[in-house]
């Protein structure tokens, strides 16, 4: 019976780790919001933000943030989909997959600063794109890219090799197969790693300082013409994240009130990714029924 | 007459169906992609190798002094009138925070996982998926920040010194990449058939003997790929390292005096510099480094992935 | 299948028309001129509310303000990538700029402190002291009559404005001992003030009750003793530009070296007014009393 015991052993030594990680894991995100919880405010959540003085809002930077995270999402996937497929379903395993897979995940241990750099030199100052929203957004392509890549590409491997030999036999080619049964199967699994980058979007400031800029001219909210340049909605502005803004001004801001802002953001940015995460699960569970017509 | 009909009916026969028609398109597509990240890779790392070995080049300074030198002030020149470009110190910084970090991360990532996924699926997706994912969305300054008000003087408290240095970038980054190496090793796990656990239980197999000796071992390539991606996060981590290490060009002489890494020195730097001069190309030497020694620890794992692997 | 095709091309013709419709009837006045700064980010506070006070009275012209560091700025606008460059250094000071092909416009000077941890117990140091310190020399704080606490030494980065004004008039040209550095003001007071032993140097501005200023040889670092150069360790602020500005880009710097923003901006940002020096300095570091004497 030893193996009993030490399958008991090992099992409850698995529970101790497991509630040590949420203990650690809780304790940061509970950390963070006590210390930014109370300097939440309608005011705080919409104003601008000021430049020395106190009082100052992030109303503007929220939304900058959502919008270089949708931008760069609608960029980024398709072509993270397209690769990934192309990686795992056609292309042959031989040396030049393996070196281009090799490629992607050096890529993705480069520090952000040097992607920023790289979008600076490029899409700033070479296409002339300035510090803008569009910068920002091909920037954060860039950064993105490897990441999710490899993780649709694992969501297609958890996919049983049976489905794909399923669809083969009932007479679909390898495309129909592929976005008739295996997409829709690997929904969840795609829909966690978009999570999990979108997350790492969201937090992402390095590479936004020389890309989206640092600075964010108030806009005009009635104004959602794209043409218009304090239109929140024009993608060729100056536009400072969220996260940009807590490294501003935990680095130069002058303002008086410059920890309590830089703590009230942190908070907001967890609620904020807390709803990204509960809204794309939602949208995540439906769509996997549409599909999959369970 | 009869020669007419046979051409047309080659013809059809030979026409590309619909469903192939959509192949092709969906392939070409597909490849497109493919391509236009590969030239993305290509462009990056294209950029970071000319700016990097301008540095030998037009700056010619010497590769071995570079990579032996231990004093890394590029504003002034030695007595043989040679800049001091040494980036030992951040070199094994690096190193040394990147494999303690793992080491310390792997066996919590993976023992999170394997509850997430063989004993408690239930719990795991109610509470632990969902606080693993909420946390890599922490920008990194604030995970430095708390670093800097918590760790730091814990740090200080136990063992003396300012506080600052490996031990202290250890923990944070270990907190750091807890969330992807342990969600990654959920869907390694994840992808090992259900037979396997079966089979296994059904010889007679312990639940823990299970784990170990069947669906560790299957998903063993996955596991591994977890940790490079841990590895490389915590490599090409910089602000949060950066306030916590010290950041000051000594080589690491104990894990608790001020050290760097290469991207703490790169990041502070790079704004301070002018493109194209000496300062300036020596720190995208660092970034080349990082590249380097990241294709060397890809290069590693994937080799021990290849033994690891289920026969 | 039409159906659904129906629908696609319905959409994309709104998608379309909603565009056109858009782009007819843009603010053209919104679309006037506008230029970039680009550079120090100690600077940047300042540059930026000057410029959203002017584009607040001159409508039709943007100013886009950003950082990116005093080196990033010198070279961009070497390259003439940008408009305006912000810098904490003369041009000449930095390694890899020409500078005879820019023209220097100094909107503020800046005092510069050292700060220590408040357990540090000292309040003044001679200036010899202050580079034993620096250079590694006293190595505890009881040898300079402070708390027996070990001196721990953070620098700014290498290159950094703030770090090389300080070597220069602080540390009489001294070079500090290779030791922790940080890349921003708000950073190396956090760590001061959390640090026991700390000891580093930043703008006046940054000084709060979190940490302790030092005199020097018993000269405090306040904004008069700046003026007379009796405080030594101060520098400009410097708005660079690629030959002599035209446009929007010389009625902006003639805007912030107007009293509007000099007697209001430029003080409430903790910066002096260069109009209130009575003294000039020179790249090289000679001083010269104001007025043609």
């Amino acid at each position: 019976m030893d193996s009993k015991k030490q399958n008991k052993i090992a099992i409850g030594t698995l529970y101790g780790i497991a509630g040590l990680v949420v203990l650690i894991l809780l304790a940061l995100l509970g950390y963070i919001l006590a210390s930014g919880l109370p300097q939440l405010s309608w005011h705080f959540l919409t104003a601008p933000a000021k430049a020395f003085l106190k009082g100052g809002g992030v109303g503007v930077q929220l939304f900058n943030s959502f919008y270089l995270l949708i931008l760069a999402m609608a960029i980024s996937f398709p072509i993270a989909l397209g690769a990934a497929i192309y990686l795992y379903e056609y292309a042959r395993d031989n040396w030049i997959t393996t070196t281009i897979r090799t490629a992607i995940e050096i890529l993705s241990s480069l520090p952000s600063v040097v992607v920023g750099l790289f979008g600076f030199l490029f899409f700033v100052v070479k296409l002339r794109l300035g510090f803008s929203i569009l910068s920002g957004a091909f920037a954060l392509t860039f950064f993105n890219l490897p990441l999710l890549t490899r993780s649709i590409e694992d969501s297609l491997r958890t996919i049983d090799l049976e489905q794909r030999e399923g669809g083969l036999a009932l007479g679909l080619s390898r495309w129909e197969t592929i976005t008739r049964v295996i997409l829709p199967a690997a929904v969840p699994s795609i829909l966690t790693g978009v999570i999990l980058s979108a997350g790492r979007v969201f937090g992402e400031a390095a590479a936004l300082i020389y890309t989206a800029g640092q600075s964010a001219p108030a806009l005009n909210f009635a104004d959602w013409n794209p043409f218009n340049i304090s239109s929140p909605l024009n993608p060729m502005r100056p536009a400072e994240t969220l996260a940009v803004h807590i490294w501003k001004i935990n680095s130069e801001g002058i303002m008086p009130d410059a920890k309590a802002i830089s703590s009230g953001s942190s908070a907001v940015l967890i609620i904020a990714i807390l709803l990204f995460n509960f809204a794309a699960r939602y949208v995540g569970k439906r769509l996997y029924k549409r599909l999959t017509s369970a | 007459m009869k020669t007419k009909t046979t051409q047309q009916l080659e013809q059809q026969l030979k026409r590309h169906s619909k469903a192939a028609k959509l192949e092709i398109w969906g392939r070409t597509i597909s490849l497109t992609a493919l391509l236009l990240i590969v030239a993305v890779v290509v462009a990056i790392i294209g950029f970071v190798a000319s700016k990097g070995i301008a540095t030998f080049t037009s700056n010619h300074v010497n590769l071995g002094d570079f990579l032996t030198g231990k004093s890394w002030n590029p504003n002034i020149t030695d007595a043989n009138g040679k800049p001091e470009v040494g980036a030992l110190p951040m070199i094994v910084g690096s190193f040394l925070i990147t494999i303690l970090s793992a080491i310390v991360a792997t066996p919590f990532a993976i023992g999170t996982a394997v509850f997430m996924n063989e004993i408690s699926p239930n719990k795991g997706a109610k509470i632990l998926q969902p606080v693993t994912e909420l946390l890599v969305g922490i920008p990194s300054v604030v995970y430095g920040f708390i670093g800097l008000s918590v760790v730091v003087p814990t740090t200080r408290a136990i063992f003396g010194g300012s506080g600052f240095g490996i031990l202290s970038g250890t923990c944070v980054l270990f907190v750091m990449i807890l969330p992807t190496v342990t969600s990654m090793s959920a869907d390694a796990l994840k992808s090992v058939p259900r037979y396997y656990r079966e089979a296994s239980l059904a010889l007679g197999a312990t639940q823990w003997q299970t784990i170990y000796k069947v669906v560790l071992r299957a998903a063993t390539p996955g596991l591994m790929t977890a940790v490079v991606f841990g590895m490389a996060r915590a490599f090409g981590e910089a602000l949060a390292v950066q306030m916590v290490i010290g950041n000051a060009a000594l080589m690491p002489n104990s894990l608790v005096s001020p050290s760097s890494t290469l991207t703490s020195v790169l990041t502070t730097g790079i704004g301070n510099t002018v493109m194209g001069s000496l300062q300036n190309n020596a720190l995208w030497s660092l970034a080349l480094v990082l590249l380097l020694m990241s294709l060397v620890f890809n290069l590693i794992i994937r080799l021990i992935g290849r033994k690891g692997r289920l026969q | 299948m039409s159906k659904k095709r129906w629908w696609q091309g319905l959409g994309l013709l709104i998608v379309v028309v909603l565009g056109v419709y858009a782009y007819q009837t843009r603010q053209v006045s919104h679309a006037g001129e506008s230029i970039t700064a680009v550079g120090s980010t100690a600077l940047q506070p300042l540059v930026e509310a000057a410029g959203e006070q002017y584009t607040g009275e001159h409508l039709g012209t943007f100013i886009n303000v950003q950082g990116g560091g005093t080196g990033t700025g010198l070279s961009q606008i070497q390259e003439g990538a940008v408009q305006i460059g912000n810098s904490d250094l003369f041009a000449g000071e930095q390694k890899g700029i020409q500078a005879a092909d820019l023209v220097d416009h100094r909107v503020a000077v800046v005092g510069i402190t050292p700060i220590v941890n408040r357990k540090v117990g000292v309040t003044n140091l001679s200036t010899a002291q202050l580079i034993r310190v620096f250079t590694g020399k006293v190595t505890n704080w009881k040898q300079v009559g402070g708390a027996d606490l070990p001196v721990v030494l953070i620098n700014r980065a290498q290159g950094s404005g703030t770090r090389a004004t300080f070597e220069q008039f602080g540390l009489a040209k001294h070079r500090s001992k290779t030791a922790q550095e940080q890349d921003s003001s708000g950073m190396v007071r956090s760590i001061v003030a959390t640090t026991p032993g700390a000891i580093s140097y930043v703008a006046f501005s940054y000084v709060d009750k979190t940490v302790q200023d030092l005199s020097l040889d018993h000269v405090s670092p306040t904004e008069d003793n700046v003026t007379t150069n009796r405080w030594k360790i101060w520098s400009y602020e410097h708005l660079y530009t690629k030959g002599q500005p035209t446009g929007l880009t010389k009625k902006f710097i003639a805007y912030v070296e107007s009293p509007a923003v000099q007697k209001t901006l430029v003080r409430q940002l903790g910066y002096l007014s260069p109009s209130q020096m009575m003294v000039e300095r020179d790249a090289a570091g000679k001083i010269t009393p104001m007025g043609g004497a």
